[in-house]
């Protein structure tokens, strides 16, 4: 270990996206949870400041950033409003895919318009009703028909559904042959057969929508596919491969909000004629909180920093997923300890943070997902 | 730059530590933990190879590498045995680190070169009786005799790591009485010396082949030009000791639990268990997968605290989050060891109940968990209020 700072080119990104949270998100971020209403114009403020493809080459309009930038702007993003940020990280990674395995004529016809506010977001389209952890059994279908493919099938937990301009839509090309029988599409918003169910009614992230997406005869040109056929599989998995490192951010993200919202607490309440924050009791949570955190984001930065590098980090991301997403549950709960019964008073933060820290343990490959990865790659190292 | 490469001299350490650990420390730890004997031979060969002043400068006997180096040196003599580790962690802490960073030219010259070199063994004595986290309260007193050459010491300091076995001990006495923090102050007391006895070998839970013992101060004369540092800065001195320390402690609980880790996840592939071997089950993985992340995490807030230092950053609060991290880190993953191990991990033909044993007391020495959490939420306290 050389050095923790960022470079001048990931400070600003994150000062960029510190800026955003505060003035975009932070205002509107309690009522949208209360509301459940998806901020649209701050979204499409974001995709503006390129904050909708930060790892995307800035000839499209990115901010071609990496991987350590990324996970800072997304937790900066997070501590103010982690629902909206959901979107937006969703929403970098169907930009990612479509530059890592577009080709020149699709990055071109979708990249600029995603990044400059023609779309309120992107979505992500591989869970299904019966098939979540094992993304390989999935069954919706896509049937070559001439220059066209036909699309069938339901997806399911489909953040920013119904109000995305673009759908990343995992389908199968092939009756059998299990994940290489899988294909990826862009599917625009609009396109007829293509349509979102009623929103999902969540227990956190709920500036977010969430909802299945019904394919029904829904007819895409060939030259929507990305990659080959057979290729949707690996365009799936490289692009969780990163999201793991993205959610661990958030993760901190709802963290480090939590511990600030039951610092200013403990440091204004009064508890047998001192402050709260002279208690033994509130010192304790907020040590053990800054401890975890600190480790966490630690964890989050190495993965970072070697996927910048183009390193093997699949274990350290797994690592930095499965701990900052439970750190973040465990933080959030004992910031709501310290404001006692005033943590379940929506005025103030920790509740919200309880609420959305707890999906992260699920989405993008669940805490046991992460742990059959770790434990795989330690046994491998030590047999 | 986000930067979390070795460098080649640290990684270089690192190796000339695990191979001397696995040669000449590893074979004997089962042995030197059942005699509770100090590993005297251990000890010199370290000095030897530089490992008992890994970051003092070479121009006062030490082998001139940085605190990360430390930190990797330090994990690895742990993983093999943790009583010799912690032998090595005093002496480069707690007594090279304050000499350097305090002692006048002549003080480095007399005793950190021979420290640093190996040649002498250091100890450190601020815990008494009566006094262990609340330093402040100590009541060892050295009083200035009344033609000024010399102080005369009185008291007892308790829990001294190495006190059986050292040449020279880094003393916190309190010079001005009633003055709490502010009358303390750090000296240089060569051992051994007329009045000091070194008390019985105290009988321990873990590390048992490190030595401990009181230091017992009858009208010890020690000679003013042995202070170390200004009259009054004792407590100072203690204090910065400690962060530094903390970290070495915080590396021997990485070298403990990584230990205990390894050996699961090789018992885990040996040991059958409805007819495959246990580390086909996911209650077995799901336990590996904890430990590994945890040690993880831990190594890299240690390496953390030991950067910042190297950078002559403040560093109290990162020392502490090592230190209180990777002991409770030890203590957990030594936990899941033994449960991995089942029945073979609670008897002494397997490794792990050492470890156990041995992880316990990072969570209490060189300033408790508590003490480190006092640290911390001091410190979170401030950065949100300013």
């Amino acid at each position: 270990m050389r050095d923790l700072q960022p470079q001048a080119a990931q400070a600003q990104v994150q000062e960029l996206a510190r800026a955003a949270a505060q003035d975009l998100l932070a205002p509107s971020a309690t009522a949208n949870d209360r509301d459940e209403r998806f901020p649209e114009d701050a979204m499409r403020h974001l995709a503006r400041s390129g904050l909708f493809g930060i790892n995307v080459p800035k000839a499209y309009g990115g901010l071609e950033a990496g991987v350590v930038a990324y996970a800072l702007a997304v937790r900066e993003l997070a501590s103010a409003c982690a629902g909206t940020t959901v979107g937006l990280m969703v929403t970098n990674m169907v930009a990612e895919a479509i530059t890592r395995f577009g080709d020149e004529s699709q990055r071109q016809r979708w990249l600029p318009g995603l990044l400059s506010g023609a779309h309120a977001a992107a979505s992500f389209c591989l869970s299904e009703p019966g098939s979540g952890s094992d993304a390989a059994s999935l069954r919706a279908t896509a049937r070559r028909e001439g220059n066209d493919y036909v699309l069938d099938g339901t997806k399911a937990w489909i953040t920013s559904g119904g109000r995305a301009g673009l759908y990343l839509v995992m389908a199968r090309t092939s009756p059998d042959g299990g994940s290489r029988g899988i294909s990826a599409f862009i599917v625009e918003a609009g396109t007829p057969g293509l349509s979102a169910t009623k929103p999902e009614d969540k227990l956190g992230m709920r500036a977010s929508v969430t909802t299945q997406i019904v394919l029904d005869g829904c007819r895409v040109p060939a030259a929507n596919r990305l990659g080959d056929e057979g290729d949707g599989f690996k365009v799936a998995m490289g692009s969780l491969d990163g999201g793991r490192i993205g959610v661990a951010a958030q993760a901190c993200g709802i963290a480090a909000a939590a511990q600030r919202c039951a610092i200013e607490f403990a440091q204004g309440a009064r508890a047998d004629g001192s402050a709260l924050s002279e208690q033994q009791s509130a010192q304790w949570l907020v040590a053990d909180n800054a401890v975890e955190l600190d480790a966490g984001w630690l964890l989050v930065l190495r993965a970072a920093a070697l996927k910048d590098k183009g390193a093997p980090h699949s274990r350290e991301a797994a690592m930095a997923k499965v701990f900052c997403t439970e750190m973040a549950s465990e933080v959030a709960s004992r910031a709501l300890q310290v404001l006692g019964e005033a943590g379940e008073d929506s005025r103030y933060s920790a509740e919200r943070n309880l609420r959305d820290a707890r999906v992260t343990r699920i989405y993008e490959g669940t805490s046991e997902v992460q742990r059959i990865v770790i434990a795989r790659e330690c046994l491998k190292a030590l047999s | 730059m986000v930067d979390f490469d070795l460098t080649q001299e640290q990684i270089m350490v690192r190796d000339l530590a695990r191979a001397f650990a696995l040669k000449d420390v590893a074979p004997h730890a089962h042995a030197w933990d059942e005699q509770s004997r100090f590993p005297v031979e251990a000890v010199k060969k370290m000095g030897e190879l530089g490992l008992m002043g890994v970051a003092v400068p070479s121009e006062w006997g030490g082998a001139g590498f940085d605190t990360v180096s430390y930190v990797l040196a330090m994990e690895e003599i742990a993983a093999a045995c943790a009583s010799t580790a912690v032998t090595m962690s005093v002496n480069n802490s707690l007594v090279c680190d304050p000499l350097l960073k305090f002692g006048t030219d002549a003080q480095k010259a007399e005793w950190l070169t021979p420290l640093a070199e190996g040649r002498k063994l250091g100890c450190f004595a601020l815990s008494e009786p009566a006094s262990g986290s609340d330093a402040g309260a100590a009541q060892c007193f050295a009083e200035l005799s009344a033609d000024g050459s010399h102080y005369i010491v009185n008291g007892t300091k308790n829990w001294i790591t190495n006190g059986p076995d050292a040449d020279v001990c880094v003393l916190i006495a309190v010079t001005e009485r009633g003055q709490g923090n502010r009358g303390m102050t750090a000296f240089i007391s060569p051992m051994p010396s007329e009045g000091l006895t070194v008390g019985a070998h105290e009988k321990k839970l873990g590390i048992k082949a490190s030595s401990t013992s009181q230091l017992v101060y009858s009208n010890v004369k020690i000679p003013v030009s042995l202070r170390l540092g200004a009259v009054g800065d004792g407590f100072k001195v203690a204090m910065t000791t400690l962060d530094g320390g903390r970290i070495g402690i915080a590396a021997q609980a990485l070298g403990i639990a990584r230990a205990a880790y390894e050996a699961s996840v090789r018992y885990s592939q040996e040991r059958m268990a409805f007819g495959a071997p246990i580390s086909q089950l996911q209650a077995i993985q799901f336990k590996l997968a904890d430990m590994a992340t945890r040690l993880d995490a831990a190594r890299l807030l240690t390496l953390r605290a030991a950067m910042l230092k190297d950078q002559k950053v403040r560093h109290s609060k990162e020392s502490a989050m090592a230190k209180l991290f990777a002991s409770e880190a030890a203590m957990w993953i030594t936990t899941q060891a033994i449960q991995v191990f089942g029945g073979n991990g609670y008897v002494k033909d397997f490794p792990v109940e050492r470890h156990f044993r041995d992880a316990k007391i990072c969570e209490i020495y060189e300033g408790t968990s508590e003490i480190q959490r006092l640290v911390i939420a001091a410190s979170a306290l401030k950065e949100v209020s300013a």
